[in-house]
């Protein structure tokens, strides 16, 4: 390597004398702006610093997952936050992925009724802003639904009212169990899956298994309430005074969030499955063809497997974009990280720490989902020999 | 569009329909669901939309005894909802500044006038709608920027954001590829900071945090914040379709213009950004489109856009409860706006290759 000359002729250290005026651009600004905010806030008496999180919260948040109460601290509150933002995201990717697959492969249907329909769809749902979609359901629920009164009841035990949904919830002392038995019913489930694949890769064999998993599906559960011996009941909602009690209740707000996040992003999931699938050669339709497959057949046991690998980094995009789109759960009321925290802000004036617990918690959740693509989209990328 | 397949005279409806719609069972049974959805929510949309949907009523109670659709809200309120608390009687000047912005973009989406003439058009037409909002000279009336709202609202923010953030965007590319480490990892920090985090925390910091960062006394305008966070917002995704464009040229292209004797900056000036960029154009507008929608959000921090003028108006006690009339309403004029942007990506993008083939 060359020794580095003191010369404005070389290219090395022009740019290291570019660098060091760019550090010290960046270096004094910076501090100029924390300068600023550290007189700003002794003027106004905001400690700085996140002490202020063993504080009691004090403001009531209509729905948990977690145990919480107005006594409990701040923390305790930002992770009901938290955990409220993961429930809707993961809701929203499995739906919306779900209705994005149908409504992607439809718009490639021959079927000029369903093509239609999917392709109105797809129009409709992307060229309107995600908290229009949001405000429209939020209305729709609160406003066109009956009061908890007149409650329509669809069927037994299901009540719409602009309170929200009302169902029967499972309850007594065999749940744990029954939950415990779908647990080791999924994972049965898994390891036939697994070793039928190594079957396959060894042997070449396809094994049916639907039916071994459906009667391991109805098995374990069934088996695990008989042998624990507790006992298993429906809660039913019932109407007292103003609203109903008992029962699972969704709140308008979590309903409207998760329809518009849904209803939204399957309208783009669709978009990738579709030129995901248009990427794969249409030899290859023909291929599944004269093998005798039929066509669901080929687009899962060929074409899909293929256009996975064109679709992964976009669909783990539009899953990112989901979760930071749940955010807008503030502008209907819903509690989630970015509401909290907002409730926070404005009792306690900490705004800094605020937008970094909110930037924090995003970046997290970006990171992990971007992490488990990658893993995924190395695991399916095409091995080349 | 979607062209039916075998549809001739001689073979008459029966056999289109047998072509389209039911050509296995599969098809068959998907056909007849989706008739059946359509046969119950078509008639009742109609009904609600149409028949029983009052037009012409004066107050909000008549309104209220209606079964179907209250339309007569828009009319009453429509001046609210397109140009928020404007005052009333000089609504005309937001009025003819939406025009001009929309003429001007028309104007500039044609490939034709794509030349240096458009960058003065576009400084002219800035200045005149800056001076029909504002006022203040010309025997206009001074209206301060608090007082703005509705669909301007909506069109400045993201025009303004895709002007401002473009270059910045640019600049971030360069230097995301650039082979000095200091400048490449400043800028990955940016870019990936800000497209990790929702759009929300950048408006709350916009509203929140910059007040703490200037000396005390200096104030900033809350739109001009909001229009900063914008930007902000902007230039990141800019920046990485960019990144996307710079990657598509070959090399070849660079070492020629290296051959040349070319500085870095006449290098990309001349010969690599304006080929980067026209790749680029048909995802920019997806940009453009997202940031439109986008830009709605900003009713989180209380700026009037066209969503918080809409709620302005829904807010009056006299007239309750017509909230989807008026979703549906500013929903139709996002669709407007957008369906139109993507039609036109889509053309630009065949253009292009039409282009790349000859």
């Amino acid at each position: 390597m060359k020794k580095l000359q003191f010369s404005w002729h070389d290219t090395r250290f022009r740019s290291l004398i570019y660098q060091i005026i760019i550090l010290g651009i960046v270096i004094c600004v910076v501090g100029y702006l924390i300068h600023n905010t550290l007189q700003n806030l002794s003027a106004r008496n905001i400690q700085t610093g996140f002490a202020f999180l063993d504080k009691e919260a004090g403001f009531a948040i209509g729905e948990t997952l977690i145990p919480y109460q107005l006594t409990d601290t701040y923390w305790q509150a930002i992770k009901v936050g938290l955990f409220n933002t993961l429930f809707v995201s993961i809701m929203g990717i499995i739906f919306s992925t779900l209705l994005g697959t149908v409504v992607g492969i439809a718009r490639l249907s021959s079927n000029w009724l369903l093509k239609n329909v999917a392709s109105i769809y797809v129009e409709v749902m992307r060229n309107i802003p995600l908290l229009i979609h949001l405000f429209f359901w939020y209305a729709l629920l609160t406003e066109t639904l009956p009061s908890p009164r007149q409650a329509l009841n669809p069927i037994e035990g299901v009540f719409l009212s602009n309170r929200g949904i009302k169902v029967p919830a499972l309850e007594g002392s065999a749940l744990p169990w029954v939950s415990m038995g779908i647990l080791m019913a999924l994972l049965g489930i898994f390891i036939l899956a697994y070793w039928a694949k190594h079957k396959q890769n060894q042997t070449g064999q396809t094994s049916t298994l639907w039916r071994w998993y459906l009667v391991l599906f109805i098995l374990f559960p069934v088996l695990s309430f008989f042998l624990s011996g507790g006992q298993l009941s429906l809660d039913y909602p019932v109407l007292k005074g103003f609203n109903f009690v008992g029962g699972w209740s969704f709140s308008p707000e979590l309903a409207a969030l998760v329809i518009g996040l849904v209803l939204y992003t399957a309208g783009f999931i669709a978009e990738i499955v579709r030129s995901g699938i248009q990427s794969v050669s249409k030899g290859q339709w023909e291929a599944g063809e004269s093998l005798g497959l039929t066509r669901l057949q080929t687009l899962r046991l060929i074409i899909m497997p293929q256009a996975l690998r064109v679709m992964i980094p976009s669909l783990s995009n539009t899953f990112m974009n989901l979760t930071k789109n749940s955010s807008l759960a503030v502008a209907i009321g819903y509690p989630d990280i970015v509401s909290i925290v907002n409730t926070m802000l404005t009792q306690t004036g900490q705004a800094i720490e605020a937008v970094m617990i909110i930037m924090a918690a995003y970046l997290t959740i970006s990171l992990s989902i971007a992490l488990l693509m990658t893993w995924y989209n190395k695991k399916m990328a095409l091995v080349e020999r | 569009m979607v062209k039916p397949q075998a549809l001739s005279p001689s073979n008459g409806i029966f056999s289109w329909l047998k072509a389209n719609l039911f050509a296995t069972p599969a098809h068959g049974l998907a056909s007849i669901l989706i008739l059946w959805f359509l046969v119950f929510s078509v008639p009742a949309l109609i009904e609600w939309g149409i028949i029983n949907a009052n037009f012409v009523a004066n107050t909000g109670s008549e309104c209220q005894q209606t079964t179907g659709a209250c339309w007569s809200f828009l009319t009453h309120k429509y001046r609210i909802i397109l140009f928020g608390i404007y005052p009333f009687d000089e609504q005309w000047r937001p009025f003819v500044v939406v025009l001009l912005l929309i003429a001007l973009l028309v104007y500039s989406a044609i490939p034709r006038f794509w030349h240096k003439s458009l960058i003065a058009i576009w400084l002219v037409v800035i200045m005149l709608c800056g001076m029909l909002m504002m006022g203040g000279i010309g025997g206009l009336s001074f209206v301060e920027t608090a007082k703005w709202g509705g669909l301007p609202i909506t069109l400045i923010l993201s025009i303004f954001g895709i002007l401002f953030a473009t270059p910045i965007g640019i600049l971030l590319a360069l230097g995301r590829r650039s082979e000095m480490p200091l400048i490449r990892s400043l800028c990955i920090v940016y870019i990936e900071l800000i497209r990790g985090v929702p759009f929300i925390s950048l408006l709350f910091m916009a509203s929140v945090m910059v007040p703490l960062f200037f000396p005390e006394g200096m104030s900033i305008d809350k739109l001009l914040r909001a229009q900063i966070a914008v930007i902000i917002y902007v230039s990141a995704y800019i920046a990485e379709v960019v990144r996307g464009g710079l990657q598509a040229i070959p090399n070849g292209q660079y070492d020629g213009a290296k051959s040349l004797g070319l500085s870095y900056w006449q290098m990309m000036r001349l010969v690599i950004l304006p080929q980067a960029l026209k790749v680029v154009i048909p995802p920019l507008v997806s940009i453009f489109i997202s940031i439109f929608k986008d830009t709605s959000l900003v009713v989180i921090i209380g700026i009037y856009d066209l969503t918080l003028s809409a709620k302005v108006a829904l807010a009056d006690p006299l007239w309750q409860g017509f909230s989807v009339e008026a979703y549906l309403f500013i929903g139709f004029i996002y669709f407007v706006f957008c369906y139109a942007m993507s039609k036109y990506s889509q053309f630009i993008e065949q253009r292009l290759t039409l282009n790349h083939q000859h």
